[in-house]
């Protein structure tokens, strides 16, 4: 499964990454991210496209799974 | 109760409603004693407050404004309750500092940061577009950088402390406000006699005032810049609704209040140099977003435990320092006797502007990342880990 490492990025680096998985159109692609800003924003991003986005709290971080 | 609260936050009425709450709050507090257009202004704000603690000695600018502390506590406050207060650091703060002092050199040319200068536009002053549209040519120089790989890198995760040392300064600030010592014969804290300084809503009001919209704000991630870089990256208007919500939320309270005076001569605390306010802003625009958000948007974060938007911060308050000790912030204009003047800047200002225009592109297309080709994904997994 693809992945993006997103965790201590900023703004808009983390949607920007996402984005470029996104259109590389391998599903599902997983998203590690460490902030509920970045989690809100790639969620955002990845419905826009169509996608089902699943949310798993690991601690501090989040992991999305994004599916088509 | 707490998911429902945040699936509103995160909504397009979630950033509306907080462009709406500062969008008639700001022209309230004009209302009640801030300077003109200048209901908030976030690089203002902190210029004044550099100025009463001593660090530059312009006489009329020097003010501990209330609403600075209640952002960045009522940011605070929010991400305890929402449990979002993560203390992070480490993602280049010293490029982070040097983008906060020209950000701040660039919007003290214009006399004013995002906030405003769209509060400026709702209250009639045609300057303003000359600041916007550099902002907007600023953060678009910036989104360039950003698809060519620009970041900083990462910041870690850290001791709680370290979240906690913004806050805890602004509490200290709050303290000397309160108490008013003086610490030597002629010597801080400074509160201007006459000037904008010395215009300003009771403390009460305008911390309350700043508590709350560091607290929306908070929850909504409202950014003036990432409303301009959204929309051009990738043509995401969900801040960008925020922003407008303010201007006309402004415009129409400004109209209410008898605060509205359209034109371009004759605004507070403002200069028609046109040339300087589009470039100060250009510059103030790029270092925003090579810095990832808006200076209200860095005391936001600098609440929420960023150690990093803090660095941003304490580079904007050394900013103003440099900008007033060294004559770079831009001159109002002035009418005596029913003559213009035209104020702007002085060859040192224009200077300055231009060095930080040339340090943010360096900055900007340096520090880069390769990210690898998109058609082998698990390279993309290995690289990215």
């Amino acid at each position: 499964m693809p992945t993006v490492d997103a965790r201590g990025l900023s703004c808009p680096e983390p949607v920007l990454r996402t984005r470029r998985a996104l259109d590389a159109g391998v599903f599902p692609i997983e998203v590690l991210l460490d902030s509920a800003t970045q989690r809100e924003n790639v969620r955002r991003t990845a419905e826009q496209v169509g996608c089902r986005v699943e949310v798993v709290e690991v601690g501090d971080e989040y992991r999305l799974t994004l599916h088509r | 109760m707490r998911d429902q609260l945040n699936r509103f936050f995160a909504s397009r009425w979630g950033i509306i409603s907080a462009g709406l709450v500062i969008g008639v709050l700001a022209p309230v507090l004009q209302k009640l004693g801030n300077p003109g257009n200048m209901g908030v202004c976030v690089a203002c704000f902190e210029r004044d407050i550099a100025g009463a603690l001593g660090l530059h000695r312009a006489a009329p600018v020097q003010y501990l404004r209330p609403e600075i502390i209640g952002f960045v506590l009522g940011s605070l406050v929010a991400a305890y309750l929402f449990k979002e207060f993560r203390a992070r650091a480490g993602s280049a703060p010293i490029v982070r500092f040097l983008l906060g002092g020209f950000a701040m050199i660039g919007a003290l040319a214009f006399l004013g940061c995002p906030w405003r200068a769209s509060l400026r536009l709702a209250g009639g002053d045609l300057n303003a577009l000359l600041g916007i549209a550099g902002l907007v040519v600023g953060i678009g120089i910036g989104t360039v950088f950003l698809k060519n790989g620009y970041t900083l890198g990462r910041a870690t995760k850290t001791y709680p402390l370290v979240g906690w040392v913004m806050p805890a300064l602004m509490v200290g600030l709050l303290v000397l406000l309160l108490v008013k010592p003086v610490f030597s014969e002629g010597g801080p804290i400074f509160f201007s006699a006459k000037g904008p300084g010395s215009l300003a809503a009771p403390v009460a009001i305008s911390l309350a005032v700043g508590l709350l919209v560091g607290f929306l704000a908070q929850r909504t991630r409202f950014c003036t810049m990432g409303a301009v870089r959204d929309v051009i990256l990738m043509r995401d208007f969900h801040l960008l609704s925020g922003v407008l919500a303010l201007l006309a939320a402004a415009f129409v309270t400004n109209l209410a209040l008898g605060q509205f005076n359209p034109g371009f001569t004759g605004q507070p605390i403002a200069h028609s140099s046109h040339l300087w306010n589009f470039l100060g802003m250009t510059l103030a625009g790029l270092a925003f977003a090579l810095a990832g958000g808006c200076p209200g948007r860095q005391l936001f974060l600098s609440g929420e435990g960023d150690g990093d938007a803090a660095v941003f911060v304490l580079g904007m308050i050394t900013g103003a320092a440099f900008a007033h000790n060294f004559a770079l912030a831009g001159a109002a204009d002035t009418v005596t006797d029913g003559v213009v003047k035209v104020g702007g800047l002085t060859p040192y200002g224009m200077g300055a502007v231009l060095l930080g225009l040339v340090v943010c592109l360096i900055i900007g297309a340096t520090m880069r990342e390769r990210l690898p080709k998109l058609d082998t994904m698990e390279e993309l997994s290995h690289a990215d880990r």
